[in-house]
């Protein structure tokens, strides 16, 4: 895999992201949140809040490979090794008061915040997960519920979210003692969408082929659409990127030699294992152009003119959250723009919410729109639920299957 | 005469057995082997090349070219090139069965379900997850628990007048479940055919049979009631190629004819 100059900017990017964050949370005058991955991350940021992300952290550990150790501690106090090993990833590292961020980012500690806030819209996780440091540090855990697996979007889904999220804000201004400001949020809004616009076209250079950037591009790159929604560094830092990735475009420079087969990938990265993928599909000379993963944080229809209606609206109709009909056509779309080959399905153990498995789409799209389609099994952390050999004959087994 | 035949080898790398086939230019069989895989892949596959030859008297130079397969493909020194086992199993069983259908190879560790249509290809496979039930490392387990090799567990089933209902879903608790009927008294021949049983209902659970069935691989070629049950189950008789066993091997030596 050609890597991305760029990333050296990011490294630098996330250094000072935590660093402040961490300044933060010691700093009696300012304030820090939680969030979750696809949380109301503009309002927090609008409000004053340094914003941390704790399934960053989550896969951070998985990307270290020190899940394993921490998922059990987790389990010795009752959480199950079924469910999110993000959760169990994370708060195993809570117990033991270990964390990567010390030798990535130069931390010591995950920063204590002032509020957790999450969303219903990924999973049903998230809120147990926030509990658990609710009950550690008595801090409020402030959820946003959200209507689940809608099919078509109704005024009246909108409408709950919207008056939650006001209430969100009525919570900030008794923490921070400030009122809320509605210009600033306006202005964050707007920095969020843009960011968001050039993840989009980051992402739909993979259209071109061959593509200039793979999954797990993606996946490495994600990180400031994840966690600086609203914060101009995004936009700066895609600006940057998408300039490198658009030479390459002009130039036909390739993400991987010899680009045969093209790849989607549906459903959780196996942290762990980004490397042992990205040399697997290049040796079979095939690319990973698109994911659902990777595209889940696109949410450019944000509105500074109507910017709770478009936060709701964004936040609702994630693909994790929309029904299997809605799911299916997305992904057929996806096929056709990206011109894709055949889709991966990950079916992640402890993510049934991330895995589109289990009530047969694989079968569907193979049976109704003649795509091919292969299921391999794993985890986003836990890789106890992945064995390489297994997966690597099986997709060698699918790339060979093209040679007919 | 010998020396102006072309061979082609096919070499199944397995997680318990190694097995080689050597065919001529006509896709016949001339010579084959197998062995217990052990610790060392390279060493094993080299022992199988020189068994060959020496049973053929020819030289490894003598064969034009070398495939590997299975668990151990990248592990043969001599290899030409790899293919995956489950491409070469739908090679190997297309060559005997010209016709859509459903393959169930069992191994020794792992299970591999093939939807291949009427032209050979595989429209669709999957591979048992991280788990032995419903492999060959099931019944090895439960007949060392029951003290008695494969075979005599194999004989007992086929004594059975009826069949009691363990468990498909973990090796472990089958194990256990056994032993709680044992000491319940109920009579071992049952027993044994409950674990053929189990073993069929966890391979059920994997794949959607189509009107053709084909089996392959060790454990059928070691316990042919396998077959039997599944045609009490589903009313197909499954079609068993000769040495089933060799069936991957065989494949792979297809692919080096082809690639020559």
């Amino acid at each position: 895999m050609r890597p991305l100059e760029s990333t050296k900017k990011l490294k630098e990017i996330l250094k000072n992201y935590y660093q402040e964050l961490y300044e933060a949370s010691k700093d009696e005058n300012q304030k820090v949140a939680w969030c979750s991955s696809i949380g109301p991350a503009e309002i927090l940021v609008a409000a004053g809040f340094k914003v941390y992300f704790p399934e960053n952290h989550g896969a951070l550990i998985g990307v270290r490979r020190l899940a394993t150790k921490y998922i059990t501690r987790a389990n010795s106090i009752g959480f199950s090794p079924d469910i999110c090993s993000y959760l169990t990833s994370d708060i195993g590292a809570y117990l033991l008061k270990e964390t990567p961020l010390k030798d990535a980012y130069g931390i010591p500690e995950i920063p204590k915040p002032d509020i957790l806030v999450y969303s219903t819209n990924q999973c049903r996780e998230l809120q147990d997960w926030f509990s658990f440091y609710s009950r550690e540090w008595n801090v409020t855990s402030y959820g946003i519920f959200y209507p689940w697996k809608v099919d078509e979007i109704g005024k009246e889904y909108l409408d709950t979210i919207i008056s939650q999220l006001k209430s969100l804000i009525k919570k900030l201004e008794e923490i921070t003692g400030k009122k809320f400001d509605y210009d600033k949020f306006k202005e964050v809004i707007k920095l969020s969408k843009e960011a968001s616009i050039l993840w989009r076209k980051f992402l739909e250079s993979a259209k071109n082929i061959p593509s200039p950037i793979t999954f797990f591009d993606g996946t490495i790159q994600m990180a400031p659409i994840v966690m600086m929604r609203g914060l101009k560094t995004a936009k700066d830092y895609y600006e940057i990127l998408l300039k490198e990735v658009e030479e390459r475009v002009k130039n036909k420079i390739p993400a991987v030699e010899n680009e045969k087969i093209r790849f989607y990938w549906e459903g959780m990265p196996v942290w762990g294992k980004l490397r042992f993928f990205a040399e697997l599909f290049e040796s079979i000379n095939s690319c990973v152009v698109a994911s659902t993963y990777c595209n889940s944080w696109i949410i450019d229809e944000l509105s500074e003119d109507e910017p709770f209606e478009s936060m709701a609206e964004c936040y609702l109709k994630i693909f994790i959250n929309r029904s299997e009909n809605i799911k299916e056509k997305e992904l057929l779309k996806m096929v056709q723009e990206y011109k894709v080959d055949a889709i991966i399905f990950h079916d992640a153990k402890t993510c049934p919410y991330n895995t589109n498995t289990r009530f047969g789409m694989p079968e569907r799209m193979r049976e109704k729109y003649g795509i091919k389609a292969l299921v391999i099994y794993g985890d986003l952390n836990d890789l106890r639920c992945f064995s390489e050999e297994q997966t690597k004959t099986l997709i060698e087994t699918f790339a060979q299957s093209f040679e007919k | 005469m010998k020396n102006k035949t072309k061979f082609f080898l096919g070499v199944d790398i397995g997680s318990y057995y190694t097995k080689a086939v050597l065919i001529n230019e006509n896709k016949e069989i001339v010579a084959r082997e197998v062995t217990e895989s052990g610790l060392s892949f390279e060493e094993t596959s080299e022992k199988v090349l020189k068994n060959i030859c020496k049973k053929y008297e020819i030289k490894k130079e003598d064969i034009n070219k070398m495939v590997s397969t299975g668990v151990g493909r990248e592990n043969f020194p001599y290899k030409d090139f790899t293919r995956t086992e489950i491409s070469c199993l739908v090679k190997g069983v297309f060559h005997y069965f010209k016709k859509e259908c459903t393959i169930i190879d069992i191994g020794g560790e792992d299970v591999k379900v093939v939807i291949m249509d009427k032209d050979g290809r595989e429209m669709n496979f999957s591979m048992n997850r991280k788990c032995a039930a419903g492999t060959g490392a099931f019944l090895e387990d439960i007949s060392r628990r029951l003290k008695m090799g494969i075979n005599e567990l194999h004989s007992l089933a086929e004594k059975a007048k009826e069949s009691i209902e363990i468990n498909s879903f973990c090796t472990v608790f089958a194990g256990t479940e056994i032993i709680h009927l044992i000491r319940e008294g109920k009579k071992i021949e049952n027993i044994a055919r409950g674990v053929y049983e189990s073993l069929v209902s966890r391979i059920l659970s994997m794949v959607r049979i189509n009107k053709n069935l084909v089996m392959t691989g060790g454990v059928i070629h070691h316990n042919p009631i396998v077959a039997d049950i599944l045609e009490e189950r589903m009313g197909i008789k499954p079609y068993v190629p000769p040495e089933p066993q060799f069936v991957v091997a065989f494949g792979a030596s297809l692919f080096a004819l082809e690639n020559a």
